[in-house]
């Protein structure tokens, strides 16, 4: 005891925070470099698929005069490299532009979209991690009896299931056979909160089930591995319960690879709820971004890329910081 | 349940569904004067459920492009013409019409008294702004070949509105009835959504919703029947028929014929069939090998099994195509042009006699042209290998389709939406110098019979030159036309006053329907 009080307060901590500060700056930094990157490729990726927004916007009845004409008011005839510095600087200043096709500006509109899909995804994690951390560790609380096993079939069985099929038997069950909810969860701006809720119970059911069963497979692994460890067989020959192990002396260990889990399925629960949006009807962004890629409408393209890779990329740092915290030894790379 | 089809469609599906419906359809058909006699009930909030929204929409009627936006479009806009539920033309913002100099001059007597949205009465001046819109030069607009032969618009007297043409046109009227020709104030910006329409905007998300209240001074006392109508994208097939099913929407569009026969056995539902809807067809280009040859063109014609394209690809929701693009509702059809069943040995015949040595390949894509165009061209390459012609489908992606396959391959899958007119599709596609001439077949008999026909003010006369010229394209030219094929919409059983009308681009659904309590 006393020789801990030796230690001058405040000093290590600070320290510590330092490197991990460095550390985070140095992820973001290529979190960056890697938008940009993107940027590069989706841009490069768009000029590459056939046609452009010209002839997507004119369709059928493109004839070369109106194309050509088209192109000029579009500022589809500049060379790529000039378009893609204009793009990124204006980018940079915080200016998406406006979109090609309807000429509104891509920031009120994606802004619009992106809260739904936040909203969904927030909703949605909000129900599925406390469940299924709490499902991880009651299986490994019962590990081996039948309610340990039924989770497992559960879960694995709900994993296999594409969320498509989750979705349609969602409205098969709920909407049409029993006539509870509404199959479809067309949010708009002027609804209350209530019935935006009640809307958008089977999405975010479909997303939560979707996720669910990752999380808790996972949970149940790192707890058991942890739970293999040799600190844990004197925490037993000590006679601690069995519930106290986990809760005190696991789980502190085994969060650093749940968090993980958990905050890539985050990153899932916004970048890929696509199927979901489109089975329910839900104005977010992934409709809009099937519709911009079909359009060739790039600056929405790219505006939607930039958000989807930042969430990802964003996520992944938080997973990185996060086990960091938790396990000091990652903060020592070799 | 009213099941609604007035033409002959005789299909497989049509009596599937008149057998699952029963009685009550049976009823309801029987007795024509039953629907009659039901009067329109005022208010209430209609919810469509409409496919092909994109966010990209937008409210200008130059940019229509597809179903979702026709239905919305059509709530805010009038046209000047419009269509009775018989396909005759009906005023709309015009009351009457009269044609001048034999039929290069058309005169439009404009509405006494009509208000826009925002108060500003109808003139002369609001109707050339809102169609000069669509033309010129710069023009993007999806309607601006409709109006390519209009030399001039000019206001020739109070509340008249005359159209110089650059020649005769009997149909003109018709086309004026276009969704794309909607009437907005003088100067206004189309994407605000004024217009003289049964409902006023109240909000517009593109891509998901689109809100309207009823214009209590609608000009048209038969219709606007709803307070409000909420028109919903719903652009998965399997989510609109949930929503119908778990009545969160009163009408939905596009049902697949799979599922309507499904549909039928549901009491609370009410099916839709419009037949003509559209064609589908594979298009040659006639000025390359080998659609220059005139025996490979009727080779290919004898080598189709048109029955099985309607069996299989259209489960039955279409009829037989002899080459005709012109649609048996059309008043100018022609009866007596003999059917082209698949006869292997006069293809073969023909292929023989055609001495090309190459292979046919045709470029299909799943997802682009009609739907089930891949799966149709496989049937076809099965047919066409029976009969000895050596036949490859070539699959392509459906994105970029229009721009990158059509008019560029020899043989492509293609469809075509009904129009109003023979002539608005004739020279659509058929004339020699038509925008999208997409087999660049070129027949001077041809484009003589149509614009002779255009032209044309006496009705049996017309009739003879539409017969010849539909005769020509079904002789000579490189299209295989198999299969017209039809369009099924569904409904609550509370929604009444519904009605497809055969070539009537772009549906008046929300204004003419009501919902019974």
């Amino acid at each position: 005891m006393a020789l801990v009080d030796t230690i001058e307060p405040g000093l290590r901590p600070r320290f510590q925070d330092h490197r991990i500060a460095r550390l985070i700056a140095r992820r973001f930094l290529i979190g960056l470099v890697l938008l940009f990157v993107i940027s590069t490729l989706i841009f490069i990726g768009t000029e590459i698929l056939p046609g452009d927004a010209a002839t997507a916007l004119l369709g059928r009845s493109a004839t070369p005069a109106a194309l050509a004409e088209l192109r000029v008011r579009l500022g589809l005839d500049r060379p790529l490299v000039e378009r893609y510095l204009v793009w990124l600087a204006n980018v940079l200043q915080g200016d998406f532009g406006v979109s090609l096709m309807n000429g509104r500006s891509v920031t009120s509109s994606l802004g619009l979209r992106l809260g739904n899909t936040l909203f969904l995804a927030a909703a949605a994690a909000l129900v599925s991690v406390p469940l299924s951390v709490f499902l991880g560790i009651l299986s490994v609380r019962y590990r081996g009896t039948v309610l340990d096993r039924s989770i497992s079939a559960l879960t694995r069985g709900i994993v296999a299931l594409p969320e498509f099929f989750v979705g349609y038997l969602l409205i098969f069950v709920f909407s049409i056979t029993l006539g509870w909810l509404a199959s479809s969860a067309t949010v708009f701006e002027t609804m209350g909160l209530g019935d935006r809720v009640l809307a958008m119970i089977l999405p975010c059911l479909t997303l939560t089930l979707a996720v669910t069963g990752h999380i808790t497979t996972m949970t149940r692994a790192a707890l058991l591995n942890t739970l293999a460890l040799p600190y844990i067989e004197m925490a037993i020959l000590k006679g601690a319960s069995r519930s106290f192990i986990i809760w005190h002396h696991a789980f502190p260990n085994a969060l650093a690879a749940i968090t993980n889990v958990v905050i890539l399925n985050l990153a899932y629960l916004v970048a890929g709820v696509v199927v979901v949006e489109v089975i329910f009807v839900y104005p977010g962004m992934g409709q809009f971004m099937v519709d911009s890629v079909v359009n060739r409408d790039i600056p929405v393209v790219q505006a939607c890329c930039l958000l989807f890779a930042g969430v990802y990329i964003g996520l992944n740092l938080l997973a990185d910081v996060v086990s960091i915290l938790a396990n000091p030894r990652l903060r020592y790379p070799k | 349940m009213t099941f609604q089809n007035e033409t002959n469609a005789g299909g497989i599906n049509r009596r599937t569904l008149l057998k699952a419906t029963g009685a009550l359809a049976a009823g309801s058909l029987l007795l024509p004067g039953f629907a009659r006699a039901q009067q329109p009930q005022k208010g209430g909030h209609l919810i469509l459920g409409i496919d092909n929204a994109s966010s990209t929409d937008r409210l200008d009627p130059a940019f229509y492009f597809e179903a979702y936006a026709y239905n919305v479009g059509l709530q805010l806009f009038n046209t000047l013409t419009d269509l009775n539920d018989d396909g005759s033309l009906r005023a709309g913002l015009a009351e009457s019409w009269e044609p001048a100099a034999s039929g290069s001059q058309w005169i439009f007597k404009l509405r006494k008294g009509v208000q826009f949205h925002n108060g500003k009465e109808l003139t002369p001046e609001d109707v050339i702004y809102s169609l000069n819109h669509h033309r010129g030069e710069k023009s993007e607009s999806a309607g601006k070949g409709y109006l390519l032969s209009v030399a001039d618009i000019v206001k020739s007297a109070d509340h008249e509105v005359t159209f110089q043409l650059s020649g005769p046109n009997a149909d003109f009227p018709y086309l004026l009835g276009d969704v794309h020709f909607g009437i907005t104030p003088d100067g206004a910006n189309f994407d605000d959504g004024i217009g003289t329409g049964a409902f006023i905007l109240e909000n517009f998300q593109p891509g998901v919703r689109t809100l309207v209240r009823r214009n209590p001074n609608y000009w048209d006392p038969e219709r606007g029947h709803v307070d409000s109508v909420e028109t919903v994208a719903y652009n998965d097939k399997s989510a609109r028929v949930a929503a119908l099913i778990s009545n969160s929407v009163h009408f939905i569009n596009n049902v697949e014929p799979r599922v309507a026969q499904r549909l039928a056995a549901n009491k609370a539902l009410a099916l839709h069939q419009e037949d003509d809807s559209s064609i589908v067809l594979f298009a040659g280009r006639a000025d390359s090998a080998p659609f220059d040859n005139l025996d490979v063109r009727l080779a290919l014609k004898y080598a189709i099994d048109r029955e099985q394209i309607v069996t299989s690809i259209l489960s039955g929701a279409g009829t037989v195509s002899n080459d005709n693009p012109i649609f048996p509702s059309n008043r100018y059809f022609a009866t007596d042009v003999p059917k082209r069943a698949y006869d292997p040995e006069k293809a073969a015949f023909h292929w023989k006699k055609s001495g090309y040595d190459g292979n046919v390949v045709l470029s299909a894509s799943d997802g682009a042209s009609f739907s089930g165009a891949l799966d149709a061209a496989q049937l076809y390459q099965q047919s066409a290998t029976a009969a000895g012609i050596p036949f490859e489908v070539n699959r392509v992606p459906a994105d970029g389709y229009w721009t990158d396959v059509w008019l560029k391959q020899p043989f492509v899958a293609s469809g075509w939406g009904a129009r109003p007119t023979a002539d608005a599709m004739l020279s659509l596609i058929y004339l020699s110098e038509a925008p999208w001439n997409e087999t660049g077949w070129k027949n001077k008999n041809f484009d003589q019979l149509v614009l002779a026909a255009r032209g044309e003010l006496d009705e049996t006369k017309r009739k003879q030159l539409y017969h010849d010229a539909q005769v020509l394209i079904i002789d000579e030219n490189s299209s295989v036309i198999p299969a017209y094929s039809a369009q099924i919409s569904a409904s609550s059983s509370k929604l009444k006053g519904y009605k497809a009308i055969p070539g009537q681009n772009g549906p008046r659904t929300a204004e003419k329907v009501w919902l019974e309590s």
